[in-house]
């Protein structure tokens, strides 16, 4: 899922401080799941906010919604019969969310809550890792099940490279070389054979090197 | 055992301490709260083993919260003491209650008595 991070308090109230009434809106998707945007985070984002601008002698109303996904007009079409009761909204969404939001109410001002990090996975509660980079084709099947687009610093398609050190990359001391991450499960699997052939180089244009990417699915399609 | 502690401390109880939620903590302070402070078992003693650790992460959230706003995270604390220290409950009230008179009354109820015309009344 997609991993995103509460933008700095101070961040947020300086996009929103010359604005009298402002909506905040969460999403019920990925960003729940990190405990970045959801009803809760929403909620404590809502409360900060009122205590600023009140100690702060601003009267401003702060309103908290959340979407059960911000990444679907359906949904974001709820907000329609209420969204103009307010001067700005804050989205709690990705930056996908965020985007579809402006879409849909183009005369409203719309600004981001979040970081949007990375597809990630959750390794503990509050501890979430990177795992893909969504670069358009999968190449798992030929590195044991681990990406080294994702967790190789380098992206290198032939690793690992001379900064790999005791199964850590040079990067950090505390991070894995994904490409020791991709010996050793080759290892496991008995499939070491796969290193005498070179990969060879990557298409990279259904990555962002071939534009705004889109998925046409015309079996979906109404 | 009679103890003598502040009468304008008011107790909201809850079955652990790891019930306590940060928006309680928040909402708190959004009605008016001087102060806010969690009493929580002796770490180490929590009867649902984590849940006064889960009430100090969140207190520390809190203060941290508090700061960025302009009320102050001092205005609120995390207190471990055992059912049995009865004594030290009413300690912690009177120093609490001591520490938040001499910061005055949180900036959510000034401006909240300003708008009612009362701020003269909570400055004296």
């Amino acid at each position: 899922m997609i991993r995103a991070v509460g933008k700095p308090l101070e961040e947020i109230i300086g996009m929103v401080q010359n604005f009298d009434r402002i909506l905040l809106a969460g999403c019920d998707g990925c960003v729940t799941v990190c405990e970045a945007g959801g009803l809760k985070e929403t909620k404590v984002l809502g409360s900060a906010l009122r205590l600023y601008f009140t100690q702060a002698g601003q009267n401003k109303v702060v309103d908290e919604t959340t979407l059960t996904r911000q990444c679907d007009k359906e949904y974001l079409a709820q907000l329609g019969d209420r969204i103009d009761n307010y001067d700005a909204v804050v989205s709690l969404a990705c930056g996908a969310g965020a985007q579809f939001m402006v879409d849909m109410y183009k005369h409203k001002v719309v600004f981001p809550g979040v970081d949007t990090c990375f597809i990630g996975v959750t390794e503990e509660r509050g501890w979430y890792t990177e795992r893909c980079q969504a670069c358009g084709r999968c190449i798992l099947a030929d590195t044991g099940g681990i990406c080294p687009i994702a967790r190789c610093s380098k992206r290198m398609l032939n690793g690992p490279c001379g900064g790999s050190e005791g199964g850590k990359c040079e990067v950090s001391p505390e991070m894995p070389c994904g490409w020791q991450l991709i010996y050793d499960r080759l290892k496991t699997l008995g499939q070491l054979d796969r290193f005498e052939k070179p990969v060879d180089p990557k298409d990279w244009t259904s990555s962002r090197d071939g534009g705004i990417r889109k998925i046409m699915r015309e079996d979906l399609r109404i | 055992m009679r103890l003598q502690y502040p009468p304008d401390v008011r107790i909201i109880q809850v079955p652990c301490t790891g019930k306590v939620d940060i928006l309680h903590l928040l909402t708190a302070f959004e009605e008016g709260a001087d102060g806010v402070f969690v009493a929580g078992c002796l770490e180490g003693d929590c009867h649902f083993m984590e849940g006064n650790l889960h009430a100090k992460r969140r207190v520390k959230r809190v203060k941290e919260i508090l700061d960025r706003v302009g009320i102050g995270g001092e205005r609120v604390e995390m207190f471990n003491l055992s059912a049995g220290q009865g004594g030290r409950f009413a300690e912690i009230v009177r120093d609490m209650d001591q520490k938040i008179r001499e910061l005055g009354p949180s900036p959510i109820r000034v401006a909240h008595m300003k708008g009612s015309g009362l701020h003269e009344e909570v400055a004296a």
